[in-house]
């Protein structure tokens, strides 16, 4: 039997006070075991990012249970989730976000570094390792303002993975890009799933990436219709 | 920390215009805070030396008499003595006290004096004077006479007197020239004039004259003692310390200069009040110009706060990612105006006595360390409400920016 990487039980979320409130997830149910590939469907508005947010301990839900690695994540204080969110979860989000004043290796060790209070070598090592592994090596002194939207969109990747995460949520990661970045990142991300055992979690709207994943959950207005 | 500081100052260096124009700005304000300091300390000083600089710092003087109760007398009514007036009162040992004050550390000078009124004639013409009976050797120990000579020399020979130029004006008369000195005893001399000064002081300049000790001695009847002792200090501010150490030391009454002139010294705190404002005013800008640029900045880089965060960066982080932007940019800025303060100021020759300055600054009072130090805390403090405003963004709101 698969161990379960996270576990969500009745897990409610909602925006805003009294007459203008909205209840954007209701009562969502769903496990996720180590090294899950899910795509994470639905329409504008059904609380994707919502619960992308939460798996990742942007934000907490109002009730229900969050469970990951046996660690009760509803209970958890800001820095402690701050802290468990840089060991165990890395992101990718559509547009990149790198940090455009360091080179694409500072971006890649940012969550290591910022974890021990300073850079080392061995985190370099590994930055460059990871760089490679994503076809970058030879940029990696480039600042990230340098690169092309797909290079960015590797480093991105490059960056989630530094800390050898157990779970990567990735929101549209190929959203912003053409057909042929868009297919060699998703190979990546196959890739990485395969020989790293992190597991994947990949909001899209893309009909073609959800078809390359082994499982697909469907939410729709705020529950899971499809995948649980 | 370490971390912290390298990203501090990557995001100072990414964006230089706007550094170099927030350093330099905040160095203005530094250069201001510095101008003021070397002003009001430098218009202090030359106040305080125009004033006090030719006059004397401590006066050694007689303890007051005082009426004694005699002894011993089969009465019931008290009898008491009262005190003398019909003598003139002396510094009892002084001669052996000199050499004594004259080895204190701090004092610069030491003049033993005998002191007296007189009238000076010159024909028709009269002038009632302080007179004052000097060593010769020690004619420049209080007051430069050397240095404020118009005419003549300051050799107090037998017979000889210098005056002040005011006088020799109101008298209409030269050196060389013989006025006649009538003493307060009834006693005349024939002085001749051997040096006429102009010490900048009117109460000496028109109404004092200098003579030797002994021509003093005989106008006064004074065959042996002291009216008084004057000294002269290396440190005008140490006057009132020195008074008293020296009353301690001699038993004889010391007065300090500071109790002649509460008006200067008023007029001074007051004077170095304002200054304090005025350079509380600059520190306050240059926090509000910090501050300002400081929450700028925030706003400019909150989407890549919202990533620090998502990546596992801690509140206090980002709190002194942007601390140590504000207090990187207080020690560059307050470094440059101080550094900046010093070169030009210390071109300005600093206040001296007896010389009229262009601008009565003194850079060695210009507080270089603290203007650094207080523009690199007020930097510090100017950086936290924007660096807390950083820190308490949500990661959520601005990723999808």
């Amino acid at each position: 039997m698969t161990d379960l990487l996270v576990e969500l039980s009745d897990l409610r979320k909602g925006f805003g006070e009294g007459e203008a409130r909205t209840e954007v997830l209701k009562g969502i149910t769903l496990s996720l075991p180590e090294q899950e590939f899910a795509a994470l469907l639905g329409p504008s508005g059904s609380g994707k990012s919502t619960l992308l947010s939460i798996m990742g301990t942007l934000m907490k839900a109002d009730s229900g249970r969050h469970i990951m690695r046996g660690q009760d994540l509803m209970a958890a204080g800001d820095a402690e989730l701050t802290d468990f969110r840089n060991r165990r979860i890395g992101f990718v989000f559509q547009f990149h976000h790198l940090f455009p004043d360091l080179t694409a290796l500072e971006n890649v060790i940012f969550p290591a570094a910022v974890r021990a209070g300073r850079e080392t070598p061995a985190q370099k090592a590994r930055g460059r390792l990871l760089l490679e592994r994503v076809g970058l090596g030879h940029r990696m002194n480039f600042r990230a303002t340098a690169l092309s939207g797909g290079q960015k969109q590797r480093v991105a990747i490059a960056r989630a993975l530094m800390n050898q995460p157990a779970l990567v949520l990735a929101d549209e990661p190929t959203g912003n890009l053409d057909r042929e970045n868009a297919d060699q990142v998703m190979a990546l991300l196959t890739e990485i799933n395969r020989e790293e055992a992190t597991a994947f979690l990949i909001s899209t709207h893309d009909a073609g990436i959800a078809a390359a994943c082994r499982r697909r959950i469907t939410l729709k207005d705020g529950r899971v219709v499809e995948g649980v | 920390m370490l971390y912290a500081a390298k990203l501090a100052w990557r995001y100072l260096a990414s964006s230089r215009g706007q550094t170099a124009l927030l350093i330099a700005g905040v160095a203005l304000g530094v250069f201001f805070f510095v101008f003021i300091s070397a002003l009001i300390g430098g218009l202090g000083q030359y106040l305080v030396q125009r004033t006090v600089g030719e006059i004397s710092h401590v006066t050694l003087t007689p303890p007051p008499a005082e009426a004694t109760l005699l002894p011993g007398l089969q009465s019931t009514a008290l009898m008491v003595a009262q005190a003398e007036t019909g003598q003139r009162d002396l510094l009892a040992g002084a001669e052996a006290l000199i050499p004594v004050l004259d080895a204190t550390p701090g004092v610069k000078g030491v003049s033993p004096q005998i002191t007296g009124n007189g009238i000076l004639m010159r024909g028709q013409a009269r002038a009632a004077v302080s007179v004052t009976g000097i060593e010769p050797q020690r004619v420049s120990d209080i007051a430069n006479f050397g240095a404020r000579l118009q005419e003549g020399n300051a050799i107090l020979g037998s017979n000889r007197v210098l005056i002040g130029q005011a006088l020799a004006d109101d008298l209409k008369v030269g050196v060389g020239q013989i006025l006649r000195l009538q003493s307060d005893r009834g006693q005349e001399r024939a002085l001749q004039i051997t040096g006429i000064f102009a010490l900048g002081v009117e109460s000496i300049d028109r109404r004092s004259i200098f003579i030797s000790q002994a021509t003093a001695r005989t106008l006064f009847a004074i065959p042996q003692g002291i009216s008084r002792i004057e000294v002269s200090l290396e440190d005008l501010s140490q006057a009132d310390a020195m008074a008293e150490r020296l009353s301690a030391l001699t038993g004889y009454k010391a007065e300090s200069w500071t109790s002649g002139n509460a008006q200067l010294l008023d007029g001074l705190k007051a004077q170095e009040r304002s200054g304090d404002m005025i350079k509380g005013f600059s520190l306050v800008t240059i926090v509000i110009g910090v501050a300002s640029a400081m929450l700028v900045n925030t706003y400019r880089r909150s989407s890549e706060i919202g990533i620090m965060r998502a990546t596992g960066a801690r509140r206090g982080f980002v709190l002194t990612v942007f601390v140590l932007q504000g207090a990187l940019v207080g020690i560059c800025g307050g470094a440059l105006g101080a550094g900046l303060g010093f070169a030009l100021l210390s071109h300005i020759p600093p206040p001296e006595i007896g010389v009229t300055p262009v601008l009565p600054v003194d850079y060695r009072q210009g507080a270089y360390g603290m203007a650094l130090l207080l523009t690199t805390i007020g930097a510090v403090l100017a950086s936290l409400l924007p660096a807390r405003t950083a820190s308490r963004i949500d990661p959520v709101k601005v990723i999808g920016q």
